[in-house]
């Protein structure tokens, strides 16, 4: 019911869906306040996010650094491209890993669905290759992906 | 270009990534490869030079021929990106339910 879902779609985008059980408002605060994104925006547990910059207007700084508290760390900024509440919130962010990955724009809407949430975010990454490069090296589904080619190009 | 950016783009190409995805079997040499791919010797080794200088395979040389194969580790990093994105994503989602329900009692609380 509330299960993620990854698909995609065209030749540079990626398709989120997530139902929640709150409103598109409750929702939206908790992806745009600073003091909500602390509480969850935290990847594998026992991370947390010390800093968390978050200027939630257009154009408005993203920063968000994460700390496992045993020396690993992990840093994502980005910028707001538009937001309009309670319903979407457009972004781009990239990871420091510390080479820059590619920028991911980040289309995220909430529809209102019964008395929850549908969420509904759609990255793009800045060209196929980008994705490509993503899918192929995603092992469970990438390298699936690839022997089937190569087995069609075998055969 | 970095490390990220040319493994990228190295990985750009659909006949790459298969040549990628035979040398996960084990390494092989470049008239083996060619020949699944229905493509000359020649094509085959630009594709490997693009591959080798991304730092995805390495090849060594035994008499005339230079067998290639997966790079040690040659996907970790973008790997790590990407699990990294999924764990993230399942993990966050997770606990962004535990908070709109403690918004939800707290709201609720307010009210009475």
């Amino acid at each position: 019911m509330t299960k993620l879902t990854l698909t995609l779609e065209g030749d540079t985008h990626i398709l989120a869906t997530r139902r929640f059980k709150a409103s598109p408002e409750a929702v939206y605060r908790a992806h745009t306040e600073t003091e909500l994104i602390q509480k969850w925006l935290l990847g594998p547990e026992g991370w947390t996010m010390p800093v968390c910059i978050n200027e939630a207007r257009s154009g408005g700084r993203i920063r968000y650094e994460w700390s496992d508290g045993k020396g690993g760390s992990l840093l994502l900024t980005g910028e707001y491209v538009a937001l309009e509440p309670f319903g979407r919130i457009v972004h781009i962010e990239r990871f420091h890993m510390p080479d820059p990955t590619p920028d991911n724009r980040i289309e995220t809407r909430f529809e209102a669905d019964g008395t929850g949430t549908l969420m509904i975010m759609r990255m793009t990454l800045p060209d196929s290759a980008t994705r490509a490069a993503m899918l192929a090296t995603g092992m469970e589904h990438g390298m699936e992906a690839s022997y089937a080619r190569l087995d069609a190009m075998s055969g | 270009m970095n490390g990220l950016d040319a493994a990228f783009s190295a990985l750009a190409d659909p006949t790459r990534r298969a040549i990628l995805a035979r040398l996960a079997l084990g390494e092989t040499t470049v008239m083996e490869l060619a020949r699944p791919f229905e493509m000359t010797q020649p094509a085959v080794s630009r594709h490997l030079k693009v591959l080798e200088e991304a730092g995805l395979i390495t090849r060594r040389i035994e008499g005339t021929k230079r067998p290639c194969r997966l790079a040690p580790g040659a996907l970790e990093e973008i790997d790590k990106w990407l699990a990294m994105l999924r764990r993230a994503l399942e993990a966050n989602y997770d606990r962004l339910d535990q908070l709109l329900a403690e918004m939800e009692a707290s709201k609720e609380d307010g009210q009475t």
